[in-house]
């Protein structure tokens, strides 16, 4: 459905993408999982024939996104990162402008936003401006739906958003793939590259790796501990002096531990309790996605 | 004198019919990493801009760094740090610049900004950058910048309004570090973030919700209070099913 074939792009003498290939199944969501300043706004604004790629083609449902923008832009809904309704407008005013900008009408493809929009519906009077963030969100997700596209774009859709809201608007966008939807979606949420089918992990311009959730934390291919309970930095600073420690990083209440090499745990906690560390929590666990990223910044 | 840097008793801010911030009373002591944390729209903001002496509470008492929020505005914003995600530091300016304006602004006088200034330098190792608009700085060295300048004076408590969004996982990492050497130095943090896990490096949080600090407490003590194993939970339970009005 979308294709990124070898995507470069400079902006003077920064280069912000280098040989990007992404390939997107139709019906698959697909998230861009990096930090800010990783290249993943250029990609999406090149994917929406808002900017040229200086090397390389993206195609989308087999046509050139620069050849056949029209095509493109009539099929793509897109929600840019920042909100871009008009504040001034209310709330059924902005649809209805999006809707006859694409040749539609809101009655014609209610279908499509109806869930969405239903929250949305008490205060259709109200001015777009005026809403509160996750409502402008809403609202700006059921204006990129209005023309029925095949494919949503959201660009850093829940950034800035809180933990609850978060889960909430994965729970839309799992409900409209659900509906046939082909949904392309970036994030610096690590926590959320699960709620994908497959993720590209993107760093510095260049894709890390490229699988399913699972799949990558599979091919994490090294022991990950992790040590529970309040700790001091002293303890994550006398980690990284040792011997067998690959990197220690802290992770909410634990400090996730890598070893250069398996089975040297039982040493590791001989050493640490030598040393006056209480180690009795240290237990081998399954890495997750933000291990795996971790890993790969270091190692890539 | 005892140990706390803010103290707010019944603090209140209403906009017109709107409560945003209501009757919230607690403490913060010297040197230690409060996370303070609610949905968006829950009131944070508010009570924050009232902290950092930039907006007249309602009603009710509060002090921070022993000075009035109501008299001593003027005082309060000489005593503290401040930094958000959104906007810390000039693009348009050198980092040197920088550092020379905000230190200039809290009061130090040219030497010290000079020794001050290329400590901070030093210490990030970014002498390369040193001379070049911040605007070309990664955006990992931006943050850890901004908040080596927001604490350049040594204030009493340093404000930190999500600080980390959008950094990358290891930076997130360097830049909590920076968090805790400077408790260690007996600057008082006040941070906001969305990130779950880091409400976990937090000494204590409070939860607010539709503007009353529904929670506070260290991190351990909540998961047991609501019987959960991780702060991300603690937060879903308390702050989901809050419709908007």
């Amino acid at each position: 459905m979308i294709h990124f074939n070898n995507v470069y792009k400079n902006y003077e003498q920064v280069a912000a993408v280098q040989g990007i290939n992404i390939k997107v199944n139709s019906g698959e969501l697909f998230g861009l999982i990096g930090p800010d300043g990783a290249g993943k706004t250029t990609l999406i604004r090149i994917l929406t024939t808002l900017l040229l790629a200086d090397k390389g083609s993206v195609s989308f449902a087999e046509k050139d996104v620069v050849e056949d923008y029209k095509y493109v832009r009539n099929n793509v809904g897109y929600m840019p990162g920042t909100f871009s309704l008009y504040q001034d407008l209310t709330v059924e005013e902005n649809l209805n402008f999006f809707a006859s900008s694409f040749g539609t009408t809101i009655k014609a493809n209610y279908h499509l936003i109806e869930p969405i929009y239903v929250q949305l519906a008490p205060f259709k009077n109200r001015k777009a401006g005026a809403l509160s963030g996750g409502m402008k969100q809403k609202l700006a997700l059921c204006c990129a739906l209005i023309h029925k596209p095949q494919v949503l774009v959201l660009d850093e859709p829940t950034t800035g958003v809180d933990a609850v809201s978060r889960k909430e608007f994965w729970a839309m966008l799992k409900e409209l793939q659900a509906g046939g939807l082909t949904i392309f979606v970036s994030t610096p949420y690590m926590d959320e590259a699960e709620m994908c089918d497959r993720v590209a992990l993107i760093q510095e311009g260049a894709i890390m790796d490229t699988d399913t959730p699972a799949a990558i934390t599979a091919k994490f291919g090294q022991t990950l501990l992790a040590l529970q309970g309040k700790y001091k930095q002293s303890t994550i600073d006398l980690l990284r002096t040792m011997s067998h420690v690959k990197n220690a990083f802290p992770f909410g209440d634990s400090i996730h531990i890598t070893l250069t090499e398996s089975g040297a745990k039982n040493e590791l906690k001989k050493q640490l309790e030598a040393q006056g560390v209480d180690a009795s929590s240290l237990k081998e666990i399954d890495p997750i996605i933000e291990d795996c990223f971790m890993d790969l910044m270091t190692t890539v | 004198m005892d140990n706390y840097v803010i103290h707010t008793e019944n603090l209140n801010k209403t906009f017109g019919k709107f409560v945003a911030v209501n009757n919230i009373t607690f403490k913060v002591g010297k040197g230690e990493i409060f996370g303070f944390l609610g949905a968006n729209g829950a009131g944070k903001t508010t009570a924050i801009k009232m902290l950092c002496g930039l907006l007249t509470p309602t009603s009710g008492k509060a002090t921070v760094a022993g000075f009035d929020v109501f008299k001593q505005s003027e005082s309060i914003k000489k005593t503290i740090g401040y930094m958000s995600q959104k906007f810390s530091l000039y693009n348009d300016l050198t980092v040197w610049e920088n550092i020379t304006l905000y230190a200039g602004i809290y009061g130090l006088s040219g030497k010290e900004i000079k020794e001050r200034g290329s400590a901070l330098i030093k210490n990030l190792e970014i002498e390369d950058y040193a001379t070049k608009l911040v605007e070309g700085l990664p955006l990992g060295f931006k943050q850890k910048l901004a908040f080596s300048v927001a604490v350049i004076h040594n204030p009493q408590i340093v404000f930190l309004d999500e600080p980390t969004g959008g950094v990358d996982p290891i930076t997130r990492r360097q830049f909590w570090e920076m968090i805790y050497q400077a408790s260690e130095r007996g600057t008082t943090v006040f941070v906001t973030t969305h990130y779950m896990d880091e409400a976990e490096y937090c000494d204590r949080v409070s939860i607010m919700v539709d503007g009353v600090i529904e929670a506070l407490d260290t991190p351990k003590m909540l998961k047991e209070q609501f019987k959960v194993a991780s702060m991300d939970e603690v937060f879903l339970h308390l702050a989901r099913n809050v419709v908007e009005k």
